[in-house]
């Protein structure tokens, strides 16, 4: 399986990472050398294999379904670079 | 007298409880070695204050006796755990200024228990590398230094290394997804411990991969090992993955008899072009191990060679998720915008221009994998593997073996800037005796065993059961004996 430079690209918006159009063959090539060695995982065996779920055998613990913190809208906001009137602030999202 | 900084937790603990030392003057020699250790690049943010505010607090305490074991006790936290009010940003542009309103489990139940935090520690960024070059901050330097070059302390939790080995703090926590405590504790003569999945809480660590994330101590001795994650381990209800098991007390558990433990020698770590020195230091461990009475025998791990393939599926899947919130919205760094950019602009470029290459090649070899088409071929793939290298383990152990013996590193630490730079598989070798720890959610130790020949430490990993690290820190404490591993770096700082 080859990576090419279409690929690299539409990756990269799945990402949400901007690459520049110069910068997608060296991208792709990468892609590819990290790809070529993970196929070395094809010579294994996996026959009625099931994949890990959970490293350690536990059962996820349940707790009550109800509020255990909250009401500190000021410091959620604390570190957003843009918050307005208690919002985090963003572009314009609807066209 | 040594200095007071180069004490062990242990040697500190006690002088402490007799009266001997306080912590304000431990603290305060530990950040005169931090403020003179600047070259080494390990603190990245100091907190110099609120150590000495958290010692003169630790001294009021122990006056008034029963203090817990770490009471005092100066520790470097690494970058990855958040610190309340204090900037905790992973190494990455993408959290820059990030101050978190709440503090990390682990580094929580160490400031309760006393502990005084000198700063934050350099590392790669979101715990992304081998070498502590892919930091924000610029690489940790090793201490340890044969000629003119700059060599790496490892990584990912290379700051954490670096500033244990040169006496910067008395010990420090680390986090390891695929050998980053084991690694740079081996390139640094020191000795880290990545505990059992589950036994550390991950809340308020900064996620990487979060079936393979976990916290672990850096210490100077197995023993520091022991009483560091005393104190770091325990349940928390706010991580589910996080064990409700009694934590024991595992500097107890330290005997000194190793006699009749069997020790497993797994032929797949026997690697093609291994370092002669590497071959000889693990059969020389091997041999101090059953000298001290340990019957030491050959197992057959079949999968190993396939851990570092199926790591780098699951663990940028993981990553590419979990770095999902990285998004220039809730905290952290924002790209400045065009006239007319929308939001998803916004996301591109804030994460184009906040993730270093690294993290933005695992980002997106995650995004890959685990795209549509390919989640079968490789991420389903590849947890299957993940189940036949644990099961490898399984056997080993159902067979009586009760720790495993393998190197640490396939080599000594190397320069900065000599690897990795053509072709990222290169760096990721490094974590080949390591990375199957984490896979099969294991305790694991590096143990600093002797020096190569141009007089570099070198370490080897002894391996448990799970949810065993009394008895992995009892063998480890027998091959630190044995190893008798008293070298330090020479100080050129």
């Amino acid at each position: 399986m080859s990576i090419d430079t279409r690929t690299a690209a539409h990756v990269a918006h799945l990402a949400r990472i901007r690459v520049e159009q110069d910068e997608l063959p060296a991208l792709a090539e990468e892609f590819n050398r990290i790809l070529g060695f993970i196929e070395e995982l094809n010579e294994v065996d996996v026959e009625g294999v099931e994949p890990m779920v959970s490293v350690t055998p536990m059962r996820l613990k349940r707790r009550d379904d109800t509020v255990t913190d909250g009401g500190m809208p000021e410091r959620v906001l604390s570190n957003a670079p843009d918050a307005r009137e208690g919002f985090f602030a963003v572009p314009k999202v609807v066209e | 007298m040594t200095d007071l900084n180069a004490l062990t937790i242990a040697e500190a603990r006690d002088a402490l409880a007799r009266g001997d030392l306080t912590s304000v003057e431990l603290t305060e020699a530990c950040l005169g070695a931090v403020e003179a250790g600047g070259a080494l690049g390990a603190f990245v943010h100091k907190t110099p204050e609120l150590a000495l505010e958290r010692a003169r607090a630790a001294d009021a305490r122990l006056k008034a006796g029963a203090a817990p074991a770490l009471c005092g006790i100066p520790l470097g936290i690494k970058d990855l755990f958040c610190t309340e009010g204090v900037a905790s940003q992973a190494a990455s542009r993408i959290l820059d200024g990030f101050r978190p309103e709440y503090e990390s489990t682990v580094s929580a139940q160490l400031r309760d228990a006393g502990a005084v935090m000198l700063g934050k520690l350099n590392m790669d960024e979101f715990a992304m590398g081998s070498s502590n070059e892919t930091s924000v901050y610029g690489p940790a330097v090793n201490p340890w230094k044969v000629d003119e070059r700059k060599l790496t302390p490892g990584g990912s939790s290379g700051g954490s290394a670096a500033a244990v080995a040169a006496d910067l703090c008395l010990a420090a926590t680390g986090t390891d997804t695929g050998g980053s405590i084991r690694q740079p504790a081996a390139f640094t003569g020191i000795v880290g411990l990545k505990p059992t999945y589950g036994r550390c809480s991950r809340w308020g660590i900064v996620a990487f991969a979060s079936s393979l994330d976990q916290a672990g101590p850096m210490t100077k001795t197995v023993r520091d090992a022991a009483i560091l994650l005393q104190a770091m381990a325990g349940h928390d209800p706010k991580d589910s993955t996080s064990a409700d098991l009694p934590v024991p007390d595992f500097e107890a558990m330290l005997s000194g008899d190793i006699r009749g433990r069997k020790i497993g020698i797994p032929r797949e770590y026997r690697m093609e072009g291994m370092p002669q020195e590497i071959e000889d230091l693990w059969a020389k461990g091997a041999e101090m191990l059953r000298d001290a009475g340990a019957e030491i025998v050959d197992i057959s791990l079949p999968h190993t060679k396939y851990a570092l393939p199926a790591y780098y599926v699951i663990a940028p899947a993981e990553a590419s998720s979990n770095l999902a919130r990285y998004d220039g919205v809730r905290y952290g760094y924002r790209a400045k915008l065009e006239q007319g950019d929308g939001i998803v602009d916004m996301y591109e470029k804030t994460r184009a221009e906040g993730f270093g290459a690294e993290v933005k090649r695992r980002v997106m070899v995650g995004t890959y994998v685990l795209s549509a088409g390919f989640y079968d071929a490789y991420y389903n793939r590849a947890r299957k593997v993940r189940t036949l290298i644990k099961r490898d383990f399984e056997q080993a152990f159902d067979q009586g073996v009760d720790a495993i013996l393998t190197p640490a590193t396939p080599s000594a630490a190397f320069g900065l800037g000599e690897m990795g730079q053509a072709d990222p598989v290169e760096m990721y070798l490094n974590d080949i005796f390591t990375v199957t720890v984490n896979l099969a959610g294991l305790p694991g130790i590096s143990v600093p065993a002797g020096l190569d020949r141009k007089g570099l430490p070198l370490g080897l990993q002894l391996i448990g059961k799970p949810w065993e690290e009394g008895p992995l820190l009892d063998v480890a404490e027998a091959l630190e004996r044995a190893a008798g591993f008293v070298a330090k770096p020479e100080k050129w700082w």
